[in-house]
């Protein structure tokens, strides 16, 4: 393991991107800053720039308007970087599922950027900031 | 010392001075967690941030002017490295040149400086509200801090350097505390800390200054803050606090002495939401204005008639 990786898994730094969530992971990811899980102990930090990230937190379908706005934001994160689907639909639209505003979901979207893009899934509506903790570890020692 | 511990310490110096710099970093991350009773992050972190930030890419903004984009976060580091190079000299050699302290005054102002460059030429719209709340910023508190030196300045007798005022305690006088006071907000706001992070404001402007830096670039801000945290408090430890020992116990009450601003400046950071551009302002022009004016009026008299508490 180079040390590039090795450092990436001790400190991921990550950035929330809303792409049309009803908002309900994106207080169960506050949630998970708080005192009571504490993931700085873990070394992630919330970062108000995705050129300091090393994850992207998608919550959302990915609405019309949403699209071109992730794939810029995928675009200014450095690399290597990690995307994490936090959420029934940015996993696979969920109950929006054909609805006329989905332009798809959102891991498809991410591909058409980057092929290579390492994604990990957090289903659940939505999940708990255990889910989120234990799918950052799994997809961290995945790389 | 002889010749060559002498040669080694100065080998060491800068790395060392960048290690306890991250040492500072994870401390200031700890107690801010405990404060919030959370368990807060490893020692290494801060190390653990510079590896990572180093191993990533560089991207440069189409808009940016590229040149002053990649040069600001070195010149910066340069400046910080040779303010505490500075202190260290006068420290452990102790030795320093008349009028080191105005040349350490102009050296705290190159990290903002580098910062306004910096950020200026990535042609980012928040990145350039970042630089005129930075720069307005600078220009509020860098008055109060020049004159809190000027009252420490009256206090020794018009001493011009840095190693003959250490030998001396101003802090231990009324207008010399008042000057401390208002010295130390100033380099709270230098940090970038809490009441006075308006120009990184992570929730407003998304990391202001710093947005469009990613990678070693962003690396090199980091271990140039890391520095700040170690050169900052030492210089005020110098310069208010009767400096720092080598030997003994005089370099257990100067760790003490670092150790207790540092402190200081944590749960300043912890007690307080951020204020205004304006508020910032008005804070240090208008309120420690007056507050280093009668400090001025009372070292004066007290140094005309030779009261030493005053």
């Amino acid at each position: 393991m180079s040390w590039k990786i090795w450092s990436l898994k001790k400190s991921p730094w990550v950035f929330h991107v809303n792409a049309g969530a009803c908002n309900n992971c994106d207080i169960e990811i506050v949630n998970l800053l708080t005192p009571k899980f504490d993931v700085e102990r873990l070394g992630i930090k919330l970062v108000g720039s995705p050129r300091h990230a090393d994850a992207l937190l998608v919550t959302g379908v990915g609405t019309r308007q949403a699209v071109p706005r992730l794939k810029e934001v995928y675009r200014q994160t450095a690399k290597p970087c990690v995307v994490f689907l936090v959420g029934a639909c940015s996993c696979g639209t969920g109950i929006f599922h054909e609805g006329y505003h989905v332009e798809g979901p959102v891991d498809k979207i991410i591909r058409e950027e980057d092929p290579n893009a390492i994604i990990a899934y957090v289903p659940g509506c939505p999940p708990k900031p255990e889910a989120m903790i234990s799918g950052i570890v799994k997809a961290l020692s995945a790389l | 010392m002889s010749v060559p511990l002498n040669i080694l310490f100065w080998v060491v110096v800068i790395p060392g001075t960048v290690i306890l710099g991250l040492v500072a970093c994870w401390i200031v991350r700890k107690v801010s967690a405990l404060v919030q009773w959370r368990v807060g992050p490893p020692l290494c972190q801060p190390l653990y941030d510079i590896m990572k930030l180093m191993g990533k890419e560089i991207l440069v903004p189409q808009d940016a002017q590229r040149t002053v984009f990649m040069a600001a976060p070195l010149v910066g580091l340069a400046g910080v490295l040779l303010l505490s190079m500075m202190l260290w000299r006068i420290t452990v050699a102790q030795t320093a040149f008349i009028g080191d302290i105005i040349v350490a005054i102009y050296l705290m102002v190159l990290p903002s400086l580098a910062l306004i460059l910096g950020s200026s030429a990535s042609g980012s719209p928040h990145a350039a509200i970042g630089t005129s709340r930075e720069m307005k910023l600078v220009m509020g508190y860098e008055l109060s801090l020049v004159l809190a030196f000027i009252v420490v300045i009256i206090k020794t007798g018009g001493q011009l350097d840095l190693a003959t005022i250490a030998q001396q305690a101003p802090a231990l006088s009324i207008s010399g505390m008042l000057a401390f006071l208002v010295a130390l907000l100033c380099v709270q706001a230098k940090l970038g800390f809490v009441p006075f992070d308006i120009a990184e404001a992570e929730t407003e402007v998304a990391g202001g200054v710093l947005i469009e830096y990613s990678g070693a670039l962003l690396a090199v801000w980091k271990v140039m803050h890391a520095v700040m945290l170690v050169a900052l408090p030492l210089f005020l430890v110098t310069v208010f606090l009767g400096g720092f020992g080598t030997t003994g116990w005089s370099l257990v009450w100067g760790i003490g002495k670092y150790v207790l601003i540092v402190v200081l400046l944590i749960l300043i950071k912890n007690t307080n939401p951020r204020v205004r551009i304006d508020q910032a302002m008005k804070f240090f022009w208008f309120y420690c204005g007056i507050a280093l004016v009668a400090a001025i009026i009372l070292a004066t008299i007290g140094s005309y008639y030779g009261i030493g508490w005053l």
